[in-house]
């Protein structure tokens, strides 16, 4: 039996520990708002926070999250009022919205450490996140806005 | 002309959607297009007694923002308040008309009579006002859910109004009171799309999103080369994965392949990893058949061959063979594009359940009809016993057109008796595309002395997506109207061909389809040219373009309709412009190129719409950074300003993913690549840093905003890097060709 912490709740699992966490997310506790895109941590869809920090979870084991407190984009603000969610809505960054999740928690995460990043900080901190509409520039312009810097 | 409207409140068919009492306008509507027969679209409204607004969206949303603009003109015409309506996503259905969202065609075709639509509603709401006051109707005006009597002051909500303008009769199309455009309260204007919220907080429901109770998961084992067939399948390894139910057989598909569900062995499991697993432990040999002979380093040469022998002639003018026999300079030259998949982030995803002879769907389609169609055909049933729901699509590109994948869940859920969710890994949706055909090109003019060309021959050959229904059909067919049939040159000696290529796999349209190579052969083209009469490139450009003019391509040699639609003549002098006004935002004629950085033009109009880029590149050894882009778009009419920036935005960045990095290949049949690592798409720090749209004001009529984009930007890309360094680009992608 595994144990975790998911949205600030207990959660408990007893499948198979090699389970990436991304799916028992999305299967068993319908949390959808976390996003298949590759399984094989190219695309960053599936990102969630692992104790605060960015992590991939579709290369994650359910093993490896046992006692984990996780954060999915259903739990990163109790209204959707996150700063980050707040600029992405006033850039109008979504197109299809799909990997918005996960660049959302990416940046999140990024923010935390890096408060006040420069485009150089976004673009490593965001490279491994593929929008493939294209909303690359909305992104860097919401995450300005947000974290307060000039755009 | 105008579409019929009819009031049918009372027809209770749409229960599901609006309560007892609902004004409901239905407005069958025909698009002036030429083949009327197959567009005959219906699209509908509410109003609530309570004034909620109600307005059905019939295409599918994947990024374009279509759910929003649509809705926006009928409320426009309406005078709705925006906060009070309400999108409804339609289910397919062919009393909807056409549903088949691709072509960028939802605003262009619809546009006419969704505007109908909320004028007709409106006028009935104001003629009920009137006749409750007594009143002439002309004095009464509906402003923003309200009808309003100016004379007098008084108002009465659209909801107060219901009962009685739904038992009035629909006004003929004449008594129609359309608003004029400077009267437009939404349209022209930056409103948000609709699932903003729910985008940005994980709420939104994907296709691969949607859950029926009860559902079990499905991953197959498809034929790994089309046409393949199976010897062995060996399940023993498979079947005893924990959560496995079972392994189920489907048939394969035979012969044209059109939409049909590929076939395979299937696993049937309690989750989407288990079911991911265990069909990677099935051992399946396949006896490969007759496309494992595909390798496409060897056919890329022969389409190459190909492009340099005569082809089918599709346009012709003056006499260009005659001109290249008189000598004086000539230039050739041979291009090749790749074969693309379309990878949107969201692979395909349906969730199906077949019970009691019907089947009911949720899914992520560009197209529910096709795959009410094609379901019905796979399983057995008939058409209108198959209930689609369309979810927001995470990306589709022209993929999600295609329902082989919403068929294998319903002939699964079929055999096993249950709700299936089928589950396509980013390796699936990779391999088993409908792919972007690989294209080669082979152009050649004769020029005067001032570099300008007194002949021009063009040859494309690609394998086409006529395909899909005749698997040996070898040439273009309608493809060749996508900027190539419609060069808008008009040089005396002129001609169009293409040539035979069979395909060795599915092929598909993707976003803007032939373009990308057509764009890319005769921008390109263009661009040598001009270099080699050591000339300006924009003002090279707008000389081979010409003085403005209309462009009558019957008179000019096409051999078929193609482009040629009353309603969007292909206007010179709109193309001429969008190439000075990308020129002059981009600082072309300031910006001095230095070693290594430099701009690139290419204009190109497709879907209508004429649009001009130019692209800023610095080159430092194989890198290649794109600080700039400008894009230039005269679309007509506009909708939501903000949401074609966005579009013609990210055209800049998916046209940069097909200029510098991507390309599919094939060796033994089998498709080489199968996910990000050696399929790469444009990341941030890959993606031009900024792009400026810059839209021209417009009134004529709205055209295509989704796809025309992307053409013009690999060659712009292209242009710059040879400005930049000397290095013409003649095959795509870029990668590996910078040192």
């Amino acid at each position: 039996m595994i144990t975790l912490t998911i949205n600030g709740k207990a959660a408990r699992f007893d499948g198979d520990p090699d389970m990436p966490l991304l799916w028992y997310l999305r299967d068993e506790l319908a949390l959808t708002g976390t996003k298949f895109g590759c399984g094989m941590g190219l695309c960053g869809a599936c990102t969630v926070h692992v104790n605060g920090e960015a992590t991939r979870s579709c290369l994650t084991p359910m093993r490896e999250a046992a006692g984990k407190r996780i954060t999915t984009i259903e739990g990163l603000s109790a209204a959707g009022e996150h700063p980050l969610q707040k600029a992405w809505e006033s850039c109008n960054v979504p197109q299809c919205g799909y990997c918005q999740s996960g660049q959302i928690m990416q940046a999140a995460a990024m923010l935390k450490s890096k408060p006040h990043p420069t485009d150089q900080d976004i673009d490593s901190n965001m490279e491994g996140n593929i929008c493939r509409c294209g909303t690359y520039q909305r992104i860097r312009q919401a995450i300005k806005m947000a974290a307060g810097v000039q755009a | 002309m105008t579409p019929a409207i009819s009031n049918v409140s009372r027809r209770g068919f749409l229960g599901q959607i609006f309560s007892a009492g609902a004004l409901v306008i239905a407005a069958p509507l025909v698009p002036k297009l030429k083949a009327a027969g197959t567009w005959q679209p219906s699209v509908y409204l509410g109003i609530e007694p309570d004034g909620t607004v109600k307005i059905v969206a019939h295409r599918s949303e994947m990024g374009t923002g279509c759910r929003t603009g649509l809705p926006m003109i009928v409320a426009d015409e309406l005078e709705a308040d925006w906060a009070r309506v309400q999108v409804i996503q339609a289910l397919g259905d062919a009393k909807y008309g056409d549903q088949n969202t691709d072509g960028s065609c939802s605003v262009r075709n619809f546009y006419d009579a969704l505007r109908a639509a909320g004028a007709s509603a409106r006028t009935m709401l104001e003629n009920a006002a009137a006749a409750k006051w007594g009143v002439p109707e002309a004095e009464c005006h509906g402003q923003n859910h309200f009808v309003v009597h100016a004379k007098t002051g008084r108002k009465l909500a659209y909801g107060e109004l219901v009962a009685l303008a739904s038992a009035a009769k629909t006004p003929e199309a004449s008594a129609i009171r359309f608003k004029t455009p400077d009267q437009f309260r939404y349209i022209g204007k930056d409103i948000p799309i609709v699932d903003l919220k729910a985008l940005v907080t994980g709420q939104a429901v994907f296709g691969i999103d949607a859950r029926m109770p009860g559902m079990v998961y499905a991953a197959i084992e498809r034929p790994p080369v089309m046409g393949a067939t199976l010897k062995t399948c060996d399940d023993a390894e498979a079947r005893q994965v924990k959560g496995v139910e079972q392994i189920v057989m489907l048939d394969l598909a035979k012969p044209p392949y059109g939409f049909k569900p590929l076939g395979g062995a299937a696993v049937i499991a309690n989750n989407s990893w288990t079911a991911l697993q265990a069909r990677n432990k099935l051992k399946v040999e396949w006896d490969l058949g007759e496309h494992a002979v595909y390798d496409s380093a060897a056919y890329k040469q022969a389409m190459l061959d190909t492009a340099r022998q005569p082809g089918r002639v599709a346009r012709e003018t003056g006499n260009v063979d005659a001109e290249f026999a008189k000598g004086g300079k000539k230039l050739e030259a041979s291009y090749y594009t790749p074969m693309l998949a379309h990878a949107a982030m969201e692979p395909v995803a349906a969730v199906a359940e077949f019970k009691d002879g019907k089947v009911v769907t949720w899914t992520c389609t560009q197209n529910p009809q096709a795959v009410q169609d094609t379901v019905a055909r796979a399983v057995g049933i008939k058409k209108e016993d198959v209930m689609c729901h369309v979810t927001l699509l995470g990306g589709g590109f022209g993929r999600k057109s295609k329902p082989d994948y919403v068929a294998e869940a319903a002939l699964l859920s079929k055999q096993v008796g249950k709700p299936v969710k089928i589950v396509w890994s980013r390796e699936d949706d990779v391999h088993f595309d409908y792919f972007h055909s690989p294209a080669a090109l082979y152009m050649k003019a004769a020029v005067d002395e001032q570099g300008h060309p007194t002949a021009w021959l063009q040859r494309s050959v690609f394998p086409p997506i006529a395909m899909q229904g005749n698997p040996n059909e070898e040439y273009g067919g309608f493809q060749l109207s996508m900027g190539w049939t419609d060069i808008p040159y008009p040089i005396p000696n002129l001609r169009v061909e293409n040539g035979p290529a069979k395909a060795h796999v599915r092929i598909g349209w993707l976003r803007s389809v032939s373009n990308i190579y057509h764009a890319f052969g005769v921008q390109t083209f263009t661009d040598e040219l001009a270099a080699s009469a050591g000339r300006d490139r924009v003002e090279y450009l707008l000389e081979l373009i010409g003085q403005p003019r209309v462009i009558d391509f019957g008179k000019e040699g096409m051999k078929q309709s193609g482009p040629n639609n009353p309603k969007y003549p292909f206007d010179t002098a709109r193309l001429r412009n969008v190439i000075e006004v990308a020129a002059q935002k981009s600082g072309w004629a300031k910006k001095k190129a230095a070693p290594g950085r430099a701009l690139g033009i290419a204009a190109h109009r497709s879907f209508l719409t004429y649009v001009a880029a130019v692209a800023e590149v610095e080159v430092h050894g194989s890198e290649i950074r794109i600080p700039r882009v400008d894009i230039a778009v005269d679309t007509g009419r506009v909708i939501n300003p903000d949401r074609v920036r966005s579009q013609f935005e990210g055209a800049a960045v998916f046209g940069t993913s097909v200029a510098l990095m991507g390309e599919i290949t094939a060796a033994g049949g089998r498709i080489q690549q199968s996910n990000f690592d050696r399929y790469p798409v444009a990341r941030m720090n890959e993606a031009p840093l900024e792009t400026h749209v810059h839209i021209i004001t417009s009134d004529a009529a709205p055209a295509g905003v989704g796809e025309p984009g992307v053409p013009p930007i690999a060659p712009a890309i292209c242009n710059a890097i040879f400005a930049a360094t000397g290095k013409r680009i003649r095959e795509l992608p870029v990668k590996g060709q910078l040192s």
